[in-house]
């Protein structure tokens, strides 16, 4: 299937039942909540996901409830992509042997930042080295959520955490979000992608495109999180979408490693003036408030600069996978 | 078929071997293994069996102990009979994972060749990894000689695949002593190991969708597995995953009795095997190979008229507790040996295990610890004899002087 | 804790016997959201945005409908509607 055949219009995704059922227990404004919305209803067909443990995957699966619609399994923090490896080698073997039905299962795993990055940076770098065929999606709400709010690996530079406060002699935390796409790019997976909510289609659109390889596929989705972002419930879409204006989170795909902005980036790589200030983003955001003090301007300052720095960057990326 | 009618090839391997072609046979659908001395054959074993395709087998060769297990506890809850093998540290590693498989109640069968944990390091046999693994909630049996391991991987996936076990095993042979000896092991033929084995059954679960369906992950019939269960639950699925630990308890007989039947071989009634036991005054209780080196002492103690046993407990987890209280009831005095260490306790896994258990026994025999072969350290003929020249004296006082002894240490 | 199912009854390895869909959490929300059917382009950015996969179309009537029920009140729906079809309002403030 092409992607022009995917009905991926408002309508069409409204009328696709939930898989990610309602009655979780997300808090408010809940940014990844949605991520597993959307990710689900791009599901093509059979699929079994599993999922690492974190805020998300607790909401959804409270006993005796569940909201997963479809087969799911979690087992533990940092294995995500080992279940995977599990589900599809076993699948794989099982079709071959007569033992299931002979049709094609999708796979999908799902982890936060922390279970991403770091504690399941190791599972993940072996099921891809390895050539799993599954989609691995990471939606990354930028620290430890789930037990309340610590610093991660993916956590950026001048953030207040419960782990990196802004204290008086620390301004929050110190050291840069760690680049988990350039690592798994590095992995030469045959398809890499970031993608955030606010821009729904473009995430369902990766997310069946992710599921297309044949092979291990890493989708970054960015998913604003109220509760550990201090920001207000209703402005979690908005702070998704601020976060590509700014080119804080760029939009881009990496298909066989030839990297491509995608349409919510391009707009600003080709009308620049509609670039927004770094300041647009992190104002209202909690976690960010201590950075808006004259003492800590020249920080605001020079994350400002990394983040033009790491956009002409992109911009280069991009322009030479187009030669 | 019976044993008369079964050609039985007899083929000279080590125990690491004879698990890996006893694996070969049982249809295991994904192996997934990460390399671990004294375990290392097992796996390359298997992947010579995969690389010439004579074994219909998925093998994952993944990057650490931890996913292994986790992709077998996976491959598993999606419907796959699933082996693995470890030791040592690679146990270690896998330990949060092994609680997780059990909880989750997927019946992985997994081989440990026995080794010491670090530190100091050191690759040779004891059984401080398993050890530390008691209540990980998973079947533990222990095996004597290569013989034994072959026999008992084919029974290890009957009796972690009843629907009403549906729990994880482990498989102990004694890091080098028995994986890396070559003993002569008869083979059963290929078909009569896979039909004595059978495919997989499922347990059957009522979902959320309110329909009753076998526990597997299933597009068809969607469930939810690993979910979280708060205090009001979490303790009720505990108490139902040591139902599945006493439902073994029978069913490791069983199989025992009907493999016996298949291949002429048993191990005792499956859960303990005793050596010269029912008029014994003296007995030892130990676990793997130091009891076939204990046969030997106990046939020339017999001959000098000395009433010595050997209590080798096969099945550690269930912990056969009738069954030790019934074979030692005539017993005067019990050394158990354990080649383990339970540091700042009193004595060690077994000892304390088995003191427990026949502590309600009238009369109560006079029971005492040796702790021994730490790091692989020989014990020989003549030093593990002593132990019985002890338990003949302590019978003879009607107490020890000593209940936990370093045995072979330099004092 | 009496109508809870014993050890015995419970599904193996706490396989979940229920939907979430029987979990509202609705009883969560401060603000709720006042729609403006007039107003409203079917554009279903609310829908598609909303966390709690609370807000359907339904085609055969051309409407939005909230599902109250699990709505936590979040207010996404009303901050990125387009056509400002959607307010976000205490109970009593509507009544």
């Amino acid at each position: 299937m092409s992607t022009q055949d995917w009905k991926f219009t408002a309508k069409d995704i409204a009328a696709k039942p939930n898989l990610f059922l309602s009655g979780h227990r997300a808090c408010a404004g809940c940014g990844p909540a949605t991520v597993l919305r959307l990710i689900m209803k791009a599901t093509r067909g059979p699929t079994i996901v599993t999922q690492a443990t974190g805020c998300m995957e607790i909401v959804g699966s409270i006993y005796p409830y569940t909201s997963w619609a479809l087969p799911w399994i979690h087992t533990a923090f940092e294995n995500a992509a080992a279940n995977a490896s599990g589900i599809e080698a076993a699948l794989k073997i099982m079709r071959k042997k007569g033992k299931i039905k002979d049709e094609h299962i999708d796979v999908i795993a799902l982890a936060g930042d922390g279970g991403t990055c770091d504690i399941g940076l190791q599972a993940l770098s072996g099921a891809v080295e390895r050539g799993h065929d599954f989609l691995f999606v990471l939606y990354d709400n930028e620290g430890y959520m789930n037990t309340g709010i610590q610093r991660s690996s993916s956590t950026p530079v001048g953030a207040a955490t419960t782990t990196s406060p802004a204290g008086t002699i620390i301004p929050g935390k110190l050291e840069k979000k760690k680049p988990i796409t350039e690592i798994m790019l590095a992995h030469g997976l045959e398809y890499v992608a970031t993608a955030t909510p606010y821009y729904w289609k473009d995430l369902l659109i990766k997310v069946r495109k992710g599921l297309e390889v044949e092979g291990p596929a890493f989708l970054h989705v960015f998913a604003p999180c109220p509760r550990g972002w201090r920001s207000e419930p209703c402005k979690t879409m908005e702070y998704s979408k601020l976060s590509v204006e700014s080119c804080v989170f760029p939009l881009w795909e990496a298909v066989h490693g030839n990297r491509q902005l995608s349409a919510p980036s391009k707009v600003i790589a080709l009308a620049p003036q509609k670039k927004k200030f770094l300041k647009d983003y992190l104002e209202g955001q909690g976690r960010f408030r201590h950075l808006f003090t004259p003492q800590n301007r020249p920080i605001l300052d020079e994350i400002q600069q990394s983040i033009d720095v790491r956009w002409q960057k992109l911009l280069q990326q991009c322009q030479l996978s187009q030669l | 078929m019976t044993p008369l009618q079964i050609k039985q090839i007899t083929l000279a391997m080590n125990g690491d071997e004879a698990i890996a072609y006893a694996v070969k046979q049982c249809d295991v659908d994904v192996v997934a293994a990460y390399p671990i001395t004294p375990q290392t054959i097992i796996v390359e074993k298997f992947s010579e069996y995969v690389a010439n395709g004579e074994a219909q087998t998925q093998y994952v060769c993944t990057e650490s102990e931890h996913s292994a297990i986790t992709a077998c506890l996976a491959a598993g809850a999606a419907g796959a009979r699933t082996f693995t093998a470890s030791a040592s540290a690679g146990l270690a590693l896998m330990h949060e994972m092994l609680f997780v498989t059990s909880g989750a109640r997927v019946p992985v069968v997994m081989a440990v060749a026995n080794r010491a944990l670090s530190a100091p390091l050191n690759i040779h046999g004891d059984h401080s990894d398993s050890m530390a693994e008691r209540d990980s909630g998973w079947i533990q049996i222990y095996a004597e000689n290569a013989q034994e391991a072959y026999d008992t991987i084919i029974q290890a996936f009957k009796i972690a695949e009843d629907i009403d076990i549906s729990l994880p095993i482990l498989i102990g042979v004694d890091g080098f002593t028995i994986s890396h000896t070559l003993e002569r092991v008869d083979t059963l033929p290929d078909d009569a190991v896979k039909e004595f084995v059978g495919e997989r059954c499922f347990p059957m679960v009522l979902t959320h969708e309110g329909k009753t369906v076998p526990f597997r992950l299933d597009p068809a019939n969607p469930l939810t597995m690993g979910p979280n269960a708060l205090q009001n639950y979490y303790y009720e699925f505990k108490r139902q995953q040591t139902e599945g630990l006493n439902v073994a308890y029978k069913k490791i007989q069983e199989v025992n009795s009907e493999y016996a039947k298949l291949s002429g071989r048993c191990y005792g009634n499956g859960l303990i095997d005793t050596y010269q036991l029912d008029d014994a005054q003296i007995a030892i209780v130990v676990i793997g190979s130091t009891a076939g080196t204990l046969k030997a002492i106990v046939d020339k103690l017999r001959g000098q008229g000395i009433r010595a046993g050997i209590l080798r407990i096969r099945t550690f987890r269930p912990f056969p507790v009738e069954d030790i209280k019934n074979a030692l009831r005539n017993v005067k005095a019990v050394a158990v040996m354990d080649k383990c260490m339970s540091p700042g306790g009193f004595g060690a896994p077994v000892f304390t295990e088995l003191r427990n258990a026949l502590y309600d026994v009238s009369p109560r025999p006079i029971i005492v610890n040796y702790i021994f072969g730490l790091g692989g350290r020989d014990s020989s003929p003549p030093e593990l004899c002593r132990i019985y020249d002890d338990l003949a004296r302590i019978a003879k006082l009607g107490h020890a002087e000593k209940t936990v002894t370093y045995f072979g240490l330099r004092e | 804790m009496s109508k809870e199912k014993t050890w015995k009854d419970v599904s193996i390895a706490g396989v979940p016997s229920k939907s979430s869909i029987g979990f509202l959490t609705g009883d969560w929300k401060t603000y709720m959201p006042i729609h403006d059917s007039e107003k409203c382009i079917r554009c279903l950015v609310c829908a598609m945005l909303c966390p709690e996969g609370a807000i359907h179309f339904r085609p055969e009537h051309n409407r939005v409908e909230f599902n109250l029920n699990f709505c936590k009140g979040c207010g996404i729906c009303a901050n990125e509607c387009p056509a400002k079809a959607i307010v976000m309002k205490m109970p009593e403030e509507e009544e």
